[in-house]
């Protein structure tokens, strides 16, 4: 019998590559329909106002222009966008409208839509709408948030939408109780996904069918389906979502936002296909923002340096309105503070503020690169109070192998109980330690070479993955002995081609050059989930698995019937199966398609977990910061694909980098966007960060899915602001810096060192 | 008005505004979509396309700049085997999304032609005119050092 495949682990190229190196992807804004026209959106140029009236007349007489949708083309109600995730009652009141009618709360909320015959005749038709807008005072943060110069929602009457909170065990006796106490105020800045293809859609509606089609869906196709269905009044099988290639997603591309409304409905009004695509400024005033949040937080630690408690008000500047997914980063501040550590007391709540900025969504580890800045930095404090060393310290509270599964803090008002799974997490502890060379480096502490100071620093996290409850798969055997795989997880650009194919080619024991993956459109199985929370892998390659198991019953049952036999008789052999001595190729066996359908479900998270430890240089001059090494080993239980999974873990530091040192989404304080282009908005360059390391690890299997593996792909980028900024400290810490507010630009720490020496001359 | 040049070695024309960008005559009115816009003011690099060999953002350039030119994008380096740097980005998973690749393989393709011997300092000061939101670089910069010997050989170009 020969070897069964052994695709799993290995470090693939990529199938995804040999079209998209060539130019030939397909991405959206490349689809284009016969008879298509074009859409562009009119935007409010005002944070917080009332429409008192809006006249298109003019628009309308240009040449070309087609129709410009309002909200009163929208019915006697205009309709919302429901929450994916965490859809609590009492949050409905801070649902989106697909259009402003009465009131604008953000610059870029969406007032109109052109539709004309090119993009650049219905941008020229934009500047001829006359809108007009009562200004009202724009709450831009959060002391205005507090102070109610205006509420955002009336009938609301306040500008926090509800408050999480997070808790465990006894906080209030224990930080009474504990030898130590410290409380601190952070910040962390609003930035965003900022993925490199800019959204669109093109929408077409079959009149005599009754039947819409939209391309461009990502990440949750089928879920934003049912939205698209309801809000059109349309049986969910009269549309279809397709997804084509997708310019990258990090949690932000492809939830519903009100474009995937109003180009749907837009086509159906016009009764022509309609294509519409962003551009940056608009994405960047458009697509979810995310982080922004403060906090004054306590942490109670006993005199040998073991935690005990964290406590304390965390505040989340979510933007204009309540989005899909708007809760997930708040929650997790508070759920995931206490990170890869034992605290046995937790008190954490989490407000969410109104404030006309751009809604916000979950970015790459949502919640938790803001919750990990938060905890390290208040580790390196509680260190350097207690005099104790920081390797110690963390080490001594690390949670125990022998202590799994650990349980996380609960969280009201929606329930979301988790615990960590499993790991051994001192062990990759010790090995980051000793791959970074940490004995030798430390020795470079503080020190001052060549008119840059040296710092090191050292951080552990979790990383959440595998979302529930299900994924779908269906596995077709082609008449020709090929495999067609059907998925309802969703690309968008992790390379899902071609893990699910070493999945698949393993499972089946058919050859990897057999299998085509289709993934991500509403046509491909009935129900998906598609791709959020690292979960693609884990669920969509279970569902996989499970399917494999069934195909190979209907193979024995095919085969079964051709040889007379029993199915528990035959023998499956890669491409061929036989019973006592009859042989036939699986390509030979059955006139019709062999089609099965499974899904896994699993409602318990993977916890991938990690360690990070990193060398910068910094310029008292300036301020500027060098990254001289960064590293991380990260255990994932099970890894598919080497090459894959290491680029993603490179990239995702990358990014946590960009929101450590560059990106920052500003607003002035009338809720001006000053951050327009990527000119203001600085992201990371090739020439920014060049040491970068990771190492992945398969030490410690997830033992809640058969493939053993975590969901992976976010971690690099969780604790790399908590590890930046304790670097920095660790470098000034002759001055006794101690950033507590990111990024940490150049103009910032320039001035943490001057405040600091001003402060010793005058000592 | 009407421009007519040269597009992966094949003469072309379109009859066009005075304002449309090379990039929107390439993708809209030639339907050649391989090259990408990420911003359309001139940032992300996505949109680089070669004119008379060298690299320009067709972004900020009008179609009617490149009248008589000789413009070849990411679809023009290669037949139906992958180009060596093409090869050499799928090697070293130097692309995840594949949206701003076709920028970084025509702008490191020029830069290779011209300095095949080109070190990392310089390989990644050309590059930083490219944003990629996927890599992290690190292996965008692996394969174009990788590629550098088949530029230095003077082998296939294009």
């Amino acid at each position: 019998m020969k070897v069964s495949n052994a695709y799993i682990g290995r470090p693939m190229e990529r199938v995804e590559d040999l079209r998209m190196v060539r130019g030939r992807g397909n991405y959206v804004a490349d689809v284009n329909r016969p008879g298509q026209l074009h859409a562009v959106i009119l935007r409010s140029s005002a944070a917080h106002g009332n429409i008192r009236s809006l006249d298109a007349a003019r628009a309308l007489e240009l040449p070309g222009v087609r129709h410009v949708l309002t909200a009163g083309d929208l019915g006697a109600v205009v309709p919302r966008i429901p929450l994916r995730l965490q859809p609590l009652p009492e949050l409905e009141a801070f649902h989106q409208p697909m259009l402003a009618d009465k009131k604008v709360r953000y610059v870029g909320e969406p007032v109109a839509v052109v539709v004309a015959d090119t993009a650049a005749i219905a941008e020229d038709a934009l500047e001829q709408i006359d809108l007009d807008i009562e200004t009202v005072p724009a709450v831009t943060n959060r002391e205005q948030a507090e102070a109610k110069p205006s509420v955002l929602f009336e009938d609301h009457g306040s500008n926090v939408a509800i408050t999480w909170k997070a808790f465990r065990g006894n906080a209030e006796m224990a930080f009474k109780e504990a030898d130590y106490v410290r409380r601190e105020q952070f910040k962390i800045q609003r930035h965003a996904a900022m993925f490199m293809e800019p959204r669109g859609f093109v929408a077409e509606w079959n009149e005599s069918a009754g039947k819409l089609t939209v391309w461009g869906a990502a990440k949750t196709a089928w879920y934003n389906r049912r939205v698209l269905a309801a809000s059109l009044s349309l049986d969910e099988e009269a549309v279809d979502l397709i997804e084509v290639d997708v310019g990258g997603g990090f949690g932000s591309r492809g939830e519903f936002y009100p474009e995937d409304y109003l180009i749907p409905a837009a086509a159906k009004l016009v009764k022509r296909p309609v294509k519409w695509i962003e551009d940056r400024r608009e994405h960047m005033m458009s697509a979810n923002h995310a982080r922004d949040i403060e906090c004054d937080v306590e942490i109670a630690v006993n005199r040998d340096g073991r935690f005990i408690g964290l406590r304390g008000q965390i505040w989340a500047d979510i933007g204009a309105y309540l989005r899909t997914n708007g809760s997930v980063g708040p929650r997790n501040v508070a759920q995931y503070m206490s990170g890869p550590y034992c605290f046995e007391h937790i008190d954490l709540k989490s407000s969410m503020l109104t404030t006309n900025k751009t809604p916000s969504g979950t970015y790459r580890g949502p919640g938790r690169f803001e919750t990990d800045f938060i905890r390290e930095r208040l580790i390196d404090i509680v260190a350097r109070d207690l005099k104790i060393d920081r390797i110690e310290l963390r080490r001594r509270n690390l949670v125990a192998d022998c202590q799994m599964p650990y349980p996380l803090a609960s969280i009201t008002p929606y329930d979301s109980s988790t615990e960590l799974d499993s790991g051994d997490y001192h062990a990759v502890f010790d090995l980051c330690m000793k791959e970074f060379g940490w004995a030798e480096k430390s020795k470079l502490s503080g020190k001052l070479i060549d008119g840059y100071y040296h710092g090191i620093a050292v951080g552990s996290f979790i990383e959440g993955g595998a979302a529930g409850p299900k994924e779908e798969a269906r596995l077709v055997l082609e008449t020709d002995g090929s495999l067609s795989v059907y998925l309802g997880s969703s690309a968008v650009g992790q390379g899902l081609e071609t893990i699910m194919a070493q999945i698949a080619a393993d499972a089946t024991e058919l050859p990897y050059e057999k299998i085509t993956i289709n993934h991500g459109s509403t046509s491909h199985v009935k129900d998906g989930y598609g791709a959020y929370h690292s979960r693609s892998t884990v669920m969509g390659g279970s569902a996989i698995l499970l399917a494999a198991e069934k195909l190979k019953e209907r193979i024995r049952e095919a085969a079964a019937a051709r040889f007379d036999c029993a199915p528990g008789e035959v023998t499956i052999d890669g491409e061929e199966v036989s019973h006592s001595g009859k042989r036939v190729q699986l390509a030979n066996l059955s006139d019709a398609p062999l089609e099965v359908e499974a899904a896994f479900f699993n409602k318990k998270y993977t916890w991938a977990y990690g360690t990070q430890a990193a060398h910068v240089a910094v310029d008292p001059g300036t301020g500027h910061v060098k990254v001289i090494d960064y590293l991380s080993i990260e255990d994932v239980g099970r890894m598919i694909n080497p090459l894959t999974l290491h680029g993603q873990a490179i990239g995702s530091i990358v990014q946590g980098l960009g929101g450590a040192f560059l990106e920052h989404l500003v607003y002035d304080d009338e809720g001006q966007l000053l951050t327009g282009s990527f000119a203001d908005y600085l992201m990371p360059m090739a020439s920014d960060f060049p040491n970068i390391r990771s190492i992945t690890l398969e030490l410690k299997p997830c033992p809640n899915n058969p493939l053993g593996a975590k969901g992976a792909g976010e971690g690099g980028l969780i604790p790399v602001g908590g590890i930046m900024a304790n670097a920095v400290a660790d470098a000034l810490s002759h001055l006794n810096v101690q950033p507590t507010e990111l990024p940490l630009s150049p103009p910032r720490i320039w001035q943490l060192i001057e405040t600091a020496e001003a402060g010793r001359a005058t000592a | 008005m009407q421009v007519e040049f040269e597009l992966n070695g094949k003469l072309v024309d379109a009859d066009v505004e005075a304002r449309t960008t090379l990039a929107d005559c390439i993708r809209n009115d030639l339907r050649q979509t391989g090259t990408h816009l990420g911003c359309e003011h001139g940032v992300c690099g996505a949109c680089t396309v070669l004119v008379n060999d060298e690299a320009v953002r067709s972004c900020l350039m009008l179609a009617v700049q490149v009248q008589g030119d000789r413009v070849t994008t990411v679809e023009g380096l290669s037949g139906d085997e992958l180009s060596p740097l093409q090869a050499s980005f799928r090697k070293h998973h130097a692309l995840q999304c594949g949206f701003c690749t076709p920028g970084f393989i025509t702008t490191a393709h020029a830069l290779l032609t011209n300095e095949p011997h080109a070190d990392e300092d310089r390989v990644r000061d050309v590059l930083s005119g490219n944003l990629c939101r996927c890599t992290g670089y690190v292996p965008i910069v692996e394969a174009v050092l990788d590629a550098r010997s088949h530029y230095a050989r003077g082998g296939e170009k294009r």
